[in-house]
């Protein structure tokens, strides 16, 4: 018999068990472990994406399957190289904006009355201010580099963390766990570190991938500006140049068709696996299949009520 | 209007907020800001004339106080500064001479976008599991994983280069002249087809499983089963009991998504070379020219901020309970 999914809470295992049981989790995994290898070992295999070594702008060909760019460099050479960049970027400010998220949303909801009032103002004003504006006249005062691009994502992307962590820990602290560690005398910090972080902990994970879902398409957004380092070769700036050297409209489709594929792909990856932690986080959607699975048996087909948490056996 | 009297005190906080970050901005920079500033005006003005700006900008050795004074006063009066990259233009005009081409491009992208997901969203919860919510909202959300302007480059090579259906770029055309005309009217639109169509294209994904999502628990409602079970039709089922309610959610996430579909949208205008602010952040950023960013980013921050308590009027108009805590 199916057992509830949901019962099980929060254990690595338990994650990577749904992940294999759900299919659109597993492809959503697969998919970036095919990007994550590219990224690994790909570089070593390619050749130097700055070198020039054809006549610019040549169509797919044998010698180089992807063509040629406006600088006469290997496209696929600045894929996969790009790939390591703009992966590495992305993760390293999706973990940095939940980290902030947390260092925010936690206090707020944990110690309430004026400290909440104060971080949640900070964090809805981040919230309302457009965020790629904001993030252009902060990069604009810096140097153009990696280290500045992430910078200006960390600060322009945690406050929605903030939010639902927020709330996240409104909810536990209501709970008699907490309540029990209150009054057992517990210090606030093992309170927090102990009760509830660990708690939350399946929430921070499918904040992680959908922040850098964020970072990764913002960063991309502000290369193709022009506002990274142009001369370093990562997915935003292939896009730039491919829009700077009018590849479009002399019909040069390759230099900027993979690039724009491979950000779609890694987001749309990361939004399947989101969908497959969800089965954890929201245990309604695991029972809810397992009821229609329960009474298909019997063949009979659910009706419109939203399924509760019940025991079927 | 309690309710609307707060929301109006928390967006002149974010405007706030808005304006003293650009304010010290430049001067957190290492370095002389000024200097950083007005070295981008070396060549083009005599030394007398900066030191002339400088005080006009109230970038002086003054206390930072009277600076901000000063900067505050200068925003009241809606001055900006002066542009580097159209010098001598100040960067208010730049600015509204472009503004009416990203507000019309965006803002026909943002309804047109919402209006047509929130339906798909409707139509996906009521046939769930049917042919359309099968296929559709998973490939909404993949076309939605494209940057914009990739969506942008993909349209205009394909409708644009390649079948020649669509111009390649600007507002309007070259040999057109600008008028209350139909043609004029017309030539417009075919400019801004293409723009308006990638950005409702990246933004529909959303706005459909908003929908479809809270459409799916209030279907499951005892006074919808309620309205079914006295034999209402079944438009009237979902249109009046169902879908008003579940409107809610994607309301209030329309305030928030806001900034980022303009945001999108600016770098689509770069694509398609559209005249308005996206096309001006890029010459901003090439010639770095400083006060059109500041500029620009404080005018997108405003009209942000002000669609937001726009939204918050229709939540006031669409849900009772904030009108009854609010009086």
């Amino acid at each position: 018999m199916s057992e509830p999914i949901g019962a099980k809470g929060g254990g690595l295992a338990a994650w990577a068990l749904a992940i294999r049981r759900d299919r659109r989790g597993l492809a959503g995994a697969c998919l970036l472990g095919a990007f994550v290898l590219t990224a690994v070992a790909g570089p070593a295999l390619v050749g130097d994406p700055t070198a020039p070594v054809g006549i610019p702008l040549q169509p797919p060909s044998w010698a180089h399957p992807l063509g040629t760019s406006g600088q006469g460099q290997d496209v696929l050479a600045q894929l996969v190289v790009g790939t390591r960049v703009s992966l590495s970027l992305g993760f390293a400010v999706g973990f940095a904006a939940v980290l902030l998220g947390a260092l925010v949303g936690v206090p707020a909801g944990y110690f309430g009355g004026r400290v909440d009032g104060l971080l949640s103002i900070a964090s809805n004003v981040f919230l309302v201010l457009p965020g790629l504006p904001l993030a252009i006249v902060i990069a604009a005062y810096l140097p153009p580099s990696p280290a500045t691009v992430a910078a200006v994502l960390v600060v322009t992307g945690w406050a929605w963390n903030a939010r639902v962590v927020r709330s996240q820990t409104l909810a536990l602290r209501r709970r008699d766990f907490v309540s029990a560690a209150i009054v057992a005398g517990e210090s606030d910090g093992r309170i927090l570190m102990v009760e509830i972080l660990p708690n939350m902990l399946s929430i921070l994970v499918t904040q992680v991938i959908g922040s850098t879902v964020y970072a990764i398409g913002a960063q991309v957004g502000l290369e193709f500006l022009g506002l990274g380092d142009v001369s370093r070769v990562s997915w935003g700036t292939i896009l730039y140049w491919a829009q700077n050297d009018s590849a479009l409209l002399t019909g040069a489709w390759w230099t900027f068709v993979p690039a724009g594929l491979c950000v779609a792909l890694v987001g749309f990856a990361l939004t399947l696996l989101n969908s497959g932690f969800d089965e954890i986080t929201n245990p309604r959607l695991g029972l809810e299949r397992a009821w229609r699975a329960h009474l298909a048996r019997r063949g009979r087909s659910p009706g419109r009520s939203t399924p509760v948490a019940r025991d079927h056996a | 209007m309690r309710y609307l009297i707060r929301r109006l005190g928390f967006y002149a906080l974010a405007a706030w907020a808005a304006v003293t970050l650009n304010f010290f901005l430049p001067r957190l920079m290492p370095g002389d800001p000024a200097t950083a500033l007005f070295a981008r005006f070396k060549g083009k003005l005599s030394p007398e004339s900066i030191d002339a700006l400088r005080a006009a900008f109230g970038l002086t050795r003054a206390p930072l106080w009277r600076q901000y004074l000063t900067y505050l006063a200068h925003l009241v009066r809606g001055e900006l500064g002066v542009s580097i990259a159209y010098f001598p233009s100040p960067v208010s005009r730049v600015i509204g001479s472009a503004l009416g081409w990203t507000l019309f491009v965006a803002g026909t992208a943002v309804v047109v976008s919402f209006a047509i997901g929130t339906l798909l969203g409707i139509a996906s919860a009521w046939w769930r599991r049917g042919a359309l919510d099968r296929w559709l909202p998973s490939s909404l959300v993949f076309v939605g994983s494209f940057p914009f302007f990739w969506l942008a480059m993909a349209a205009l090579y394909v409708l644009g280069f390649g079948l020649r259906w669509f111009p390649l770029g600007h507002a309007y055309s070259d040999d057109a002249t600008p008028g209350w005309t139909l043609a004029f009217a017309l030539d417009v639109l075919r400019h801004a087809a293409l723009p308006i169509a990638t950005v409702v294209l990246a933004t529909l994904g959303g706005w459909l499983l908003s929908m479809r999502n809270t459409m799916i628990s209030v279907l499951g409602s005892d006074f919808v089963t309620l309205a079914r079970a006295k034999g209402l039709s079944p438009a009237r089922v979902v249109l009046r009991y169902a879908a008003r309610n579940a409107l809610l959610p994607s309301v209030t996430g329309f305030g928030m998504a806001l900034g980022f579909v303009l945001g999108g949208s600016l770098l689509t205008e770069i694509v398609f070379s559209y005249p308005g602010q996206g096309y001006l952040l890029v010459q901003a950023v090439r010639n770095q020219d400083y006060p059109l960013m500041q500029g620009i980013f404080l005018v997108i921050t405003l009209a942000v901020l002000g669609a937001n308590w726009l939204v918050d009027v229709a939540i006031l108009w669409l849900d009772p309970r904030t009108r009854d805590s609010a009086t």
